[in-house]
């Protein structure tokens, strides 16, 4: 891979990455408190492929810089560069890939699939105690905080409250729907779900990985995910409708 | 010159970079580079991205089963995680490499180079990022005249013991504050045993830095943008194999497997700092994924959070790349061995 190629390389890797910050797209993959950091390296990956091709297309004698002679010495490795460029940057050629990845085929947050793989993250109490539930009947809340309520201190900041929260279907452990959503604390890769069963009013014959809004009241129904052996609290759900995915999927 | 307008964000790089590609060709020295006589890498990349674009419906549908897709997902966010800091630590390493006179190094760190060792793993605390930044600015380092031993202690210490990485762990283990102080001692005292481990067993012509000849000569703007070029393609590139490498094993190794080792103390220590090399996980989010392995000792956790940041996949990769494989395959079992025995020791102790 020759200089040009990579000064394309870059150009391609900068401009996908802010592209993907400046709209939403980064959120499918890391947390939104990295966005300034995401737009910054890719304008820095923007500025080296200009400068690089800029320092390759300049006229050879390269008169500009008085003071160090050997300025054009630049363009006489250009050669070197290329001998031993046969058998080193080859390795660049893969950065098309996650170029690919980002522009070209932009995959999906994480769902259901990765729900089935994990076990649920609520494995050890996080908060010593939990303030009052939001105002507003029914309260909003995340379902990881509704599931930490549930599991850590039996639903009592809860009580009989009806409160309304929003996730995706998919399988639970026995079969039967659950709510989850995916929580990030970095990047997709470290993504764990948090599970949620359901009780009452289920909706059931939905698609996995539908996002639905549900509102309901505590249950005290606990269940074990398979995966590792945690605690899955329930809801106990008197209504449910389909919403669009919210614009940030993961909690 | 019209190549800052094809750089406009935004508008999609993809359509962006092909005004570019007729200049290249066209640009002195192209034809002499070129592969074979007839194309340019230039050339080929066009050639690859016009094909990937005019095939991108059938690539998306070839990625939509959902084990493809949670890969690709994986893959990416991997990458888009890291970048951020590659760059950064990138940057850091080109004005080391560039900027930073040789003499400084010789002041900064003890002659001696055993004392140098600690404190260079000691530096480490300074520098908040995580791994893939650690890489080309110890590379960098030795390159500026800096002892192996020392650059190699920063390079382990680095991304364990800095402020992110122990907040965030504090954060992940709220009802075992001890659990940062044995993460962030460990971390010290692998990084110096095998600082001084180089200094006994090491031989210098392991490591095999890439020839640079950029670096020499040029202006100090033109060295400053080829360094930078060079190390972000470069490192660049083995992050992409060790993003490849965790996506596959994120994919298909369902957490199920670990629950029947983690009874057996011996098993799930090991299984743990295994665990940790497959995963590649940046090292400032680790911590939650080892708070979330609630079936496992904390001790086994703590080697958990002990060896990611050292020994990875990607890691291997981006060292392979960077100072040769000679120097890899030795550097990284000896890395994995010294923290799995040093970290179960301290949640011996500690925890």
């Amino acid at each position: 891979m020759n200089r040009q190629a990579q000064a394309v390389m870059l150009l391609l890797l900068g401009g996908a990455v802010v592209r993907a910050s400046v709209t939403d797209l980064y959120l499918r993959y890391v947390k939104e408190g990295l966005r300034p950091f995401l737009i910054a390296a890719g304008l820095a990956l923007i500025a080296a492929a200009i400068m690089t091709l800029w320092y390759d297309l300049r006229p050879a004698p390269a008169p500009a810089d008085p003071g160090h002679g050997p300025d054009d010495d630049g363009h006489g490795h250009a050669a070197d560069d290329d001998g031993h460029g046969h058998h080193e940057p080859r390795v660049g050629w893969l950065l098309l890939l996650p170029v690919l990845g980002l522009l070209l085929v932009a995959p999906p947050a994480l769902g259901s699939y990765a729900v089935g793989q994990a076990g649920t993250a609520l494995a050890s109490k996080q908060q010593s105690d939990y303030p009052p539930l939001p105002p507003g009947d029914p309260a909003p809340v995340t379902v990881l905080d509704y599931a930490a309520r549930a599991l850590f201190e039996r639903g009592e900041s809860i009580g009989d409250r009806r409160v309304r929260l929003t996730g995706f279907i998919a399988p639970g452990p026995d079969g039967q729907p659950i709510l989850a959503r995916m929580v990030l604390s970095c990047c997709a890769a470290d993504g764990r779900p948090v599970k949620l069963g359901m009780t009452g009013d289920v909706p059931v014959g939905l698609p996995h990985d539908t996002w639905v809004e549900v509102t309901g009241r505590y249950s005290d129904r606990i269940a074990r995910d398979p995966v590792n052996d945690a605690e899955i609290p329930y809801l106990a759900v008197e209504s449910w409708r389909e919403v669009p995915a919210p614009r940030n999927q993961y909690e | 010159m019209d190549v800052p307008p094809g750089a406009t964000p935004g508008t999609g790089a993809a359509g962006g970079a092909t005004p570019d590609v007729p200049e290249g060709k066209a640009a002195p020295g192209g034809p002499r580079r070129s592969v074979g006589g007839w194309f340019g890498s230039v050339e080929v990349l066009a050639a690859l991205l016009v094909l990937l674009i005019v095939f991108r419906e059938q690539l998306a549908a070839a990625l939509a089963g959902p084990r493809l897709q949670t890969w690709t997902t994986v893959f990416v966010s991997v990458l888009v995680q890291a970048v951020p800091f590659l760059v950064f630590g990138v940057l850091l390493s080109a004005v080391i490499a560039v900027f930073v006179p040789r003499s400084f190094w010789a002041r900064a760190l003890p002659r001696h180079p055993a004392l140098a060792v600690p404190v260079a793993s000691a530096a480490g605390v300074v520098l908040p990022g995580c791994e893939c930044g650690a890489v080309p600015i110890a590379g960098s380092l030795i390159r500026r005249g800096v002892t192996p031993a020392a650059a190699l202690a920063f390079l382990l210490a680095a991304p364990a013991v800095n402020p992110i990485v122990l907040a965030a762990t504090a954060v992940a283990f709220p009802g075992a504050p001890e659990m940062v102080l044995a993460r962030a001692l460990a971390s010290l005292v692998v990084a110096m045993i095998m600082g001084w481990l180089w200094l006994r067993l090491g031989r210098a012509d392991w490591i095999r830095l890439p020839h640079r000849p950029e670096l020499e000569g040029t202006s100090r703007g033109a060295a400053f943008w080829a360094a930078m070029r060079h190390d972000i393609i470069h490192a660049g590139g083995f992050l992409v194999v060790g993003a490849m490498a965790a996506a596959s094993i994120n994919v298909l190794v369902p957490e199920r497997w670990l629950q029947t080792l983690a009874d057996s103390p011996v098993l799930s220590v090991l299984a743990l700092a295994v665990l940790a090399v497959l995963l590649s996980l940046c090292s400032e989010a680790d911590a939650f994924v080892a708070a979330s392995l609630s079936q496992f000792s904390l001790t086994s956790r703590l080697v958990f959070l002990v060896v990611g940041p050292m020994v990875d996949l990607k890691l291997i990769s981006m060292q392979a790349g960077i100072f040769g494989r000679r120097f890899a395959f030795r550097f990284a079992p000896a890395t994995f061995v010294v923290a799995v025995g040093v970290a179960s020791l301290a949640g011996t102790v500690l925890l």
